[in-house]
């Protein structure tokens, strides 16, 4: 029996589109280190990066190049097995939450007759999928920090997990609030729900909105263990945490890995919070809607750098009663409050 | 709706093949030069002493882990909720519900506070 013609052309441009947003993402630490370090000097009232090209811009190619060229080191006491697996498995999970997520609404194709849409897929569970397949990347990091049978990295993989999985309830609970307000679990439905203006974006859903921002922004930036919170890599008492014996190819993965959960959480924010591709106003002009969704998504990717060179980093003890007994309570009292607006 | 689950495997499947492509790159190009002192865990230059995952850890981290299964579980009963709240009829009955839900949670959340287990030093 012969499939029919429609079902391979869309497997094909299923391949197609994941290939595109793969090497997109693969690609994209590159040009955000060169802007994290370039961002880093001129907060820092200095130069950064300047040598390698003009401005310094061919610097994260110099980086590549010598990631690959360097020694893979394997430390005769490490488990094998586990440490190869732990980079690939800390990254393959913030690629695949890219499957659900939307970059835009479908779109003529122009010339032949045919609708393309800009997502890979459209899940009726597309919240709690990717609230579930981010959270697979704690296992690549407490292997990692098991395997390495390393002090220091046994010590950042632990505290790693620990942050990972106190955090993750609390961006749980802004998500659950992001769903009461759009009544669906599907990415695009939430988006369109915040159609129209300005006024219609969730964060813009008063009084309660901007706490379920608050506390979604405060979870990402934990989640992606980025400076305040980025106490698995404290070097003044841990090296480097769950990756100090990686090397090379491997130490990339992790950093690769780092740089795309700091993008999905700022693609997060702008689809939950700030609507997604839609436009500020209505403006006249023929602006495509993913300009909006791009340009919204590059300046929370520029708040998150600008936050870590700001601010200090917190204690340990600090960052678990941030988590637990800050957020957890607001949260369940935002709930009741969401629901009671909801329903009045 | 048979392709809406095909890309996450498809995403799945490509992120390995580079990662794996990537890591053969590396294994193509590097230097190799090991020695002894080269692999040993890195303990500020001094000789590893011991082993160090024989599973000593602070027996605070596994609290924590437990209390992080009761309040994702709890997460997950929200969810169903949430979608549902404003639908007509309905949605007084399944917010009280959730009141007392979220009542006896916030109970336990309490308790473990009262018993100090949210403390770390």
């Amino acid at each position: 029996m012969m499939p029919d013609i429609s079902i391979i052309l869309e497997t094909l441009l299923i391949v197609v589109k994941a290939f595109i947003v793969t090497m997109v993402l693969f690609v994209m630490p590159l040009p955000l280190t060169w802007l994290e370090r370039k961002i880093a000097g001129h907060i820092q009232v200095r130069l950064g990066p300047w040598r390698v090209g003009p401005h310094g811009v061919l610097q994260p190619f110099a980086d590549m190049i010598k990631l690959i060229l360097k020694e893979d080191i394997l430390p005769y006491k490490a488990d094998r097995f586990l440490f190869v697996l732990a980079p690939v498995l800390s990254m393959v999970p913030a690629f695949a939450v890219y499957a659900a997520i939307p970059f835009g609404e479908s779109f003529k194709i122009p010339g032949i007759e045919r609708e393309m849409t800009l997502y890979l897929t459209d899940m009726n569970v597309g919240v709690l999928y990717i609230l579930a397949v981010s959270g697979l990347g704690v296992y690549g990091m407490i292997f990692g920090g098991w395997a390495s049978n390393s002090k220091y990295a046994l010590l950042g993989g632990l505290r790693s997990s620990a942050q990972m999985i106190s955090y993750e309830i609390a961006l749980s609970f802004a998500s659950i609030g992001v769903v009461m307000m759009a009544n669906s679990l599907s990415l695009v439905d939430i988006v369109k729900a915040q159609g129209g203006s300005l006024l219609n974006w969730n964060i813009f859903y008063l009084p309660v909105g901007p706490i379920w921002f608050a506390v979604f922004m405060i979870g990402g930036f934990a989640e992606s263990s980025r400076i305040p919170f980025d106490l698995p890599e404290d070097e003044g008492t841990l090296s480097s945490g769950f990756h100090t014996e990686y090397s090379g190819m491997k130490f990339a993965f992790f950093m690769l890995a780092e740089y795309i959960a700091m993008v999905t959480i700022s693609v997060l924010s702008v689809i939950m919070f700030f609507g997604g591709w839609n436009a500020p106003f209505n403006i006249p002009l023929p602006i495509p809607p993913i300009f909006w969704f791009v340009g919204k998504v590059a300046f929370f990717i520029y708040v998150f750098m600008w936050v870590r060179f700001t601010l200090p980093r917190y204690r340990y003890d600090q960052l678990m009663n941030i988590g637990w007994k800050i957020l957890i309570p607001v949260s369940l009292v935002n709930i009741l409050l969401t629901g009671f607006m909801r329903i009045g | 709706m048979p392709f809406t689950y095909l890309p996450v495997l498809v995403m799945i499947g490509l992120a390995t093949a580079m990662a794996i492509g990537a890591l053969f790159m590396s294994f193509i190009f590097r230097p190799r030069n090991p020695y002894r002192e080269k692999l040993s865990p890195w303990e500020c230059g001094m000789e590893p002493v011991g082993e160090a995952n024989r599973g000593h850890f602070r027996v605070h981290f596994f609290i924590i882990a437990i209390l992080f299964i009761v309040f994702d579980v709890e997460t997950l009963f929200l969810f169903p909720w949430a979608t549902i709240l404003t639908e007509k009829g309905l949605s007084m009955f399944v917010f009280v519900e959730m009141i007392i839900f979220i009542a006896v949670l916030a109970l336990g959340l309490i308790y473990a506070w009262v018993k100090g287990a949210l403390e770390w030093v």
